[in-house]
């Protein structure tokens, strides 16, 4: 771990100005993967803004009939809530679904959000890593790549992002408020967050230096059954091979509408239009739930050990979508 | 639930005392509430702390090393390298089978140029802060001339070389009869090659150490198994008798195997320690301990069996290639159990090494039967397949009447027994033998078992135990408690034998200081340490009653001690009694003092004359998710018949760390080697999975009542290793009940099951 300096802000528009004050500065909150990086010199910030204790820690009702979550809501009291986890399940699902008890206590939404991959090339300076150092190589293409991307991914980078509760939040069309630097504010609709990486996978997301997420919002929850689905190498405490967020409201024996987002596959959470498409008004069972599946995965490239990765993700979203339109 | 069979022939050498009771761990308050201090915790308010900067290629040479801006950082006292470390007496030759050189043999650090293995200690930074020395280390620059290494296994088995001895001092090869002859006959075979993965131990506590000088005597505050051996290994290292290197290890957070020999933490805070004139604290981060502590080696099974249609073995097979360090070789004794296991007139056995640019293997919990059980155990599934009998039928006809190939009888044998128990309490008559069938939901359910064999060793050992005017007893030996229960089990051998309560008994382990024992590793620990402090006990009794009767102002005077007893705080002697504080205060107001020891096994007759091992069955139930593939446990039970049991709640719970194992081997446990680099991949605990309590279903421990009296003076026999035997298979074999699928290569995750499950319907 380098030197470093520390602040704690006293306001949002303070943080963001102090982090855009400095090109290496970065906001730390929960610090779950922040330190953890800090200690590996994969990260190394020269000035930390704590941001943990401004006033975002709240969860409130919109005008609109959805929710409002705040930066700061620490991820086990957003599972809790009793209006996500009777309005929004498939979120309480997700994140309960993600990490352990120690960490969901300590990590924020936005710091959720905003983690960084857990490819093992990336955690090891050592390997020739475009993410980590631009230019330098990606050692998972030809290496152990068993839980990297099959789709969206580039000859630069194959990693995925790891985050649960943001595959459930692409499924229920969040957005993500951010503060800016100069003050101003700005929303982006969550699936538009994560930047898939092409030719410059350290650059992940959308956001600005010293921009700053304040809160995600919800629309009105949907109607139909929510379920997240993960399907990990142990029954907790591990990252999704491949996991599956679904809304899917029915009419009599046909889906009116199903969203999906898939977890574990890409280097975002990736919501599926083209499944839905295909689900829209198609009679509940099979063969809809097939050819979702295959249009999910259409243009999925394996590389080596993720292989697999394809047909579990389509057996996972026939699985998934079969128990979703179970009758209660 | 654990709870101990009672037949009706119950041995009459089994008491009713301490021994046997399933009592609480004593030092169990200290660990839960944080006084219990470990190797890294010893306050020392001087001490500086070191952090190893690890090489960055698996081979070659370090052209240039520049520490000059590490050197400027705040904080920095030293920087260790090549350079300027030290001197120390040279490696040595790669091939180091016996012991005790395997455990004493010099291990310098920074004493070269040269890169044997990836992430081998290639500086040490020491600075007043653990972080000032880390960030620091940032600040090395070594430029390496790399070698192409050499990684690969399955593809190099030509390159195979024959081992001298196996680890343990077994022989490398068994042959009997004419195998191949015998094999090409059988009617029913099977023959088949199964993988297993590196692995590595992963203790909660890392290795860790804190060297402090004394002129030229040096404590080692470390995490150790044995220390006798780990002392004579320093020494070596340092070039000073072991007389001046004290090792001080009472509160070990896990060794598995992995805490037998020194390690860079040790050897480098010593260095340093001695530079600097003061202590120094080095701790492996949980990165380092993959490549710097050891492992088990990735290796190829080849098992055939041949049957006649009757089921009866006519051959018995096992051939493995391991990989091994190319400068220290390991050859882990994996197809050893398999010369005592079943009976069949032809048998070859054969252990084969290829070598390879990593740092040595180690001893693995259970090393051998772990991975070789998991072979061989699916292997004797597939031949019960095969020959259409019951997995459990089949073992039943092959149990031998002596061991099948050194002819000696065995000890105590309990393993039909196991099996018998154990499948009327899983009731096992409600498996399917046609995979497949059984399903609940989106689920597959299947059962699978296993038997378990581990050899009973036992080393020798010295305990000296006393006692003073206040009827105090206090225990010392070098022995460790790697968490085990040493001791608690050791207060109830001390307080039995002297009749006194538990409380009134003190056992001190863990300093080089007490005397000698085998330390903890091989299950040997409760067996050797136990019976040499059953020894020493029935010394200080001599000792106490030679007082006594000899004492004018003692109640027992002139009386003949031959039938004296200790029980309830007494001596009793016919009808006279006198309370044993009392005693001591009139007779020895100083207290007494003995010691006892117990030879080491294979200089025993009993040990050349029988054959020993502990026995047990293990089955498992599990779940297979028919779309995902995903595996996860329902149920086990372990039936386990290991001599006399000391205290059944310990003992409980290291066979209920011995089926958590087999989880980790069967399902999760896998550390990747990239060959282009000759790294670990997986280097930390997020990515290389063990069990988390989620995977842990409801699981069941019955030891059968046993006593063995040719193992040692208890009757007890090694049990801690024997739960990991042959438990991963069970589940392995469970999962092919389930599934119809049978996956070789461990572990099996699910994306080896999904090729062979049906695409079903909705």
């Amino acid at each position: 771990m380098q030197p470093f300096t520390y602040e704690r802000a006293g306001s949002v528009r303070a943080a963001a100005a102090a982090v855009a004050a400095k090109p290496e500065a970065k906001f730390i909150s929960g610090g779950t993967n922040l330190l953890d990086l800090m200690k590996l010199e994969i990260e190394r910030p020269t000035h930390l803004v704590d941001i943990s204790r401004l006033p975002l820690d709240r969860i409130e009702e919109t005008p609109e009939g959805g929710l409002r979550i705040g930066a700061q809501v620490r991820n086990s009291d957003l599972a809790a809530d009793l209006r996500v986890r009777s309005r929004y399940p498939v979120l309480s699902q997700a994140l309960l679904a993600g990490a352990s008890g120690q960490i969901r206590n300590k990590a924020s939404t936005a710091g959720n959000l905003l983690q960084r991959t857990r490819c093992p090339y990336f955690y090891d300076r050592n390997m020739p890593c475009n993410k980590r150092e631009p230019g330098s190589g990606c050692a998972a293409l030809e290496g152990f790549n068993r839980m990297h991307a099959v789709l969206g991914a580039s000859e630069a980078c194959i990693a995925v992002h790891p985050s649960d509760l943001a595959v459930a939040m692409a499924a229920l069309d969040a957005e993500v408020e951010t503060s800016l630097p100069e003050g101003t504010t700005r929303t982006i609709p969550i699936v538009d967050l994560h930047r898939l990486p092409a030719s410059t996978p350290h650059v992940e997301t959308t956001l600005g230096h010293g921009e700053m997420i304040t809160a995600v919002t919800l629309p009105p929850p949907p109607s139909g059954r929510q379920l997240y689905r993960k399907v990990r190498d142990r029954a907790s405490y591990a990252f999704a091979l491949v996991s599956v967020a679904a809304v899917v409201e029915k009419n009599g024996v046909r889906i009116r509408r199903a969203r999906i987002a898939m977890g574990g596959v890409a280097p975002k959470p990736w919501r599926t239009l083209e499944a839905e498409y295909v689900l829209a008004g198609a009679e509940a069972a099979d063969p809809a739930f097939s050819e979702a599946a295959e249009s999910a995965l259409a243009g999925a490239v394996g590389r080596g050990s993720n292989d697999f990765k394809i047909p579990l993700a389509k057996r996972t979203i026939r699985q998934t979508l079969a128990a979703a339109v179970e009758d209660a | 639930m654990t709870e101990i069979m009672t037949p009706q022939n119950r041995s009459s050498e089994i008491s009713n005392g301490l021994i046997g009771q399933p009592i609480a761990r004593v030092d169990g308050p200290l660990k839960v509430t944080g006084r219990a201090t470990y190797a890294y915790e010893h306050a020392m308010n001087e001490a500086a702390y070191g952090y190893i900067l690890g090489a960055a290629i698996a081979k070659g040479r370090i052209v240039e090393i520049d520490s000059a801006e590490a050197e400027q950082a705040p904080g920095v006292l030293h920087v260790m390298t090549y350079r300027n470390a030290p001197a120390q007496p040279e490696f040595g030759p790669a091939v180091t089978p016996t012991v005790p050189e395997v455990f004493t043999r010099a291990r310098p650090m920074l004493n070269s140029d040269r890169v044997r293995f990836y992430d081998e200690p290639v500086a040490l930074v020491v600075s007043e802060t653990l972080e000032a020395a880390r960030a620091a280390a940032g600040l090395i620059r070594v430029r390496y001339e790399e070698e192409r290494g050499v990684f690969d296994l399955p593809d190099r088995l030509a390159e195979a070389y024959t081992p001298g001895r196996t680890n343990a001092g077994f022989e490398t090869d068994s042959a009997i009869g004419d195998f191949d002859r015998a094999f090409a006959a059988s009617p029913v075979k099977v023959d088949a090659t199964y993988r297993t993965p590196y692995q590595h131990h992963n203790p909660m506590e890392p290795h860790a150490t804190l060297a402090v000088w004394s002129g030229d005597e040096v404590t080692i505050y470390t995490s150790a198994q044995t220390l006798a051996n780990f002392r004579a290994g320093l020494a070596s290292t340092l070039d000073i008798p072991p007389e001046r290197v004290r090792i001080v290890s009472p509160f070990i957070g896990g060794g598995f195997g992995s805490k037998l020999i020194v390690h860079p933490d040790t050897v480098l805070a010593a260095l340093a320690a001695k530079v600097l004139r003061r202590p120094v604290k080095v701790a492996l981060t949980r990165q380092q301990m993959f490549a710097n502590a050891g492992h088990r080696a990735e290796m190829v099974q080849q098992v055939r069996l041949g049957a006649d249609r009757d089921g009866r073995l006519t051959s018995i097979g096992h051939d493995v290639w391991s990989a091994t360090s190319g400068f220290e070789e390991f050859c882990e004794q994996t197809a050893v159990f398999a010369r005592s296991l079943y009976a069949s007139p032809n048998r070859l056995t054969r252990h084969r090494l290829v070598p390879v640019d990593l740092n040595r293997g180690e001893w693995m919990r259970s090393p051998g039967e772990a991975p070789g059980m998991l072979a061989f155990e699916c292997a004797m599934d597939e031949l019960a397949e095969r020959l259409g009998h019951d997995p459990i039928e089949l073992r039943i006809r092959n149990e031998p009447a002596d061991d099948p190939e050194r002819g000696v009888p065995f000890s105590t044998r309990n393993l039909v027994a196991c099996m018998r128990e154990g499948a009327r309490r899983f009731g096992w008559e409600r498996r399917n033998p046609t995979p497949g069938r059984i399903r609940e939901g989106r689920n597959l359910i299947g059962y699978g078992m296993a038997a378990a064999i581990r050899p009973n060793y036992i080393g020798a050992a010295t305990a000296r135990v006393a006692i003073d005017a206040n009827g105090r007893v206090t225990a010392h030996l070098d022995m460790t408690d790697i968490g085990t229960g040493t001791y608690t089990i050791l207060t109830q051998i001390a307080a039995e034998n002297l009749g006194v309560p538990v409380a009134a008994v003190k056992v001190e382990l863990g300093d080089s200081r007490f005397p000698r024992t085998a330390g903890s590793g091989g299950s040997w620990g409760a067996a050797s340490a136990g019976s040499a402090l059953h020894v020493a006990c029935g010394a200080l009794k001599e000792k106490i009653m030679e007082a006594a009767r000899s004492d004018d102002r003692s109640p027992l005077r002139d009386a003949d001690i031959a039938g004296a007893s200790f029980v309830g705080g007494e001596v009793r002697l016919g009808g006279r009694s006198a309370k044993l504080a009392d005693l001591i205060g009139s007779v020895a107001p100083d207290g007494l003092e003995a010691t006892g020891s117990i030879a080491g096994g294979r200089n025993t007759e009993t040990y050349s004359s029988y054959s020993q091992h502990s026995y047990g069955a293990h089955f498992a139930e599990v779940a297979v998710d028919c779309d995902t593939g995903e595996i996860r446990m329902r149920r086990t039970l372990s039936v386990i018949g290991a001599g006399r049991i000391l205290n059944p709640k310990t003992a409980r719970s290291q066979i209920l760390g011995g089926m958590t194992w087999g989880i980790g081997a069967a399902l999760m446990e896998e550390t990747v080697l990239d060959p282009r680099y000759g790294h670990f991949v997986n280097r930390d605990l997020a990515e290389y999975h063990v069990p988390v309590n989620s995977d842990v279903p409801e699981m069941e421990v019955v030891f059968l009542e046993e006593y063995d009296g040719k193992a040692n003076p208890l009757g007890s026999k090694g049990l801690g290793e024997l739960g990991v035997c042959g438990a991963g298979a069970a589940i392995a074999n469970a999962i092919y009940n389930a599934t119809g699928v049978r996956v070789r290569e461990f572990p099996i995750t699910l994306d080896k099951l999904l090729p062979g499950l049906p695409a079903t319907a909705i």
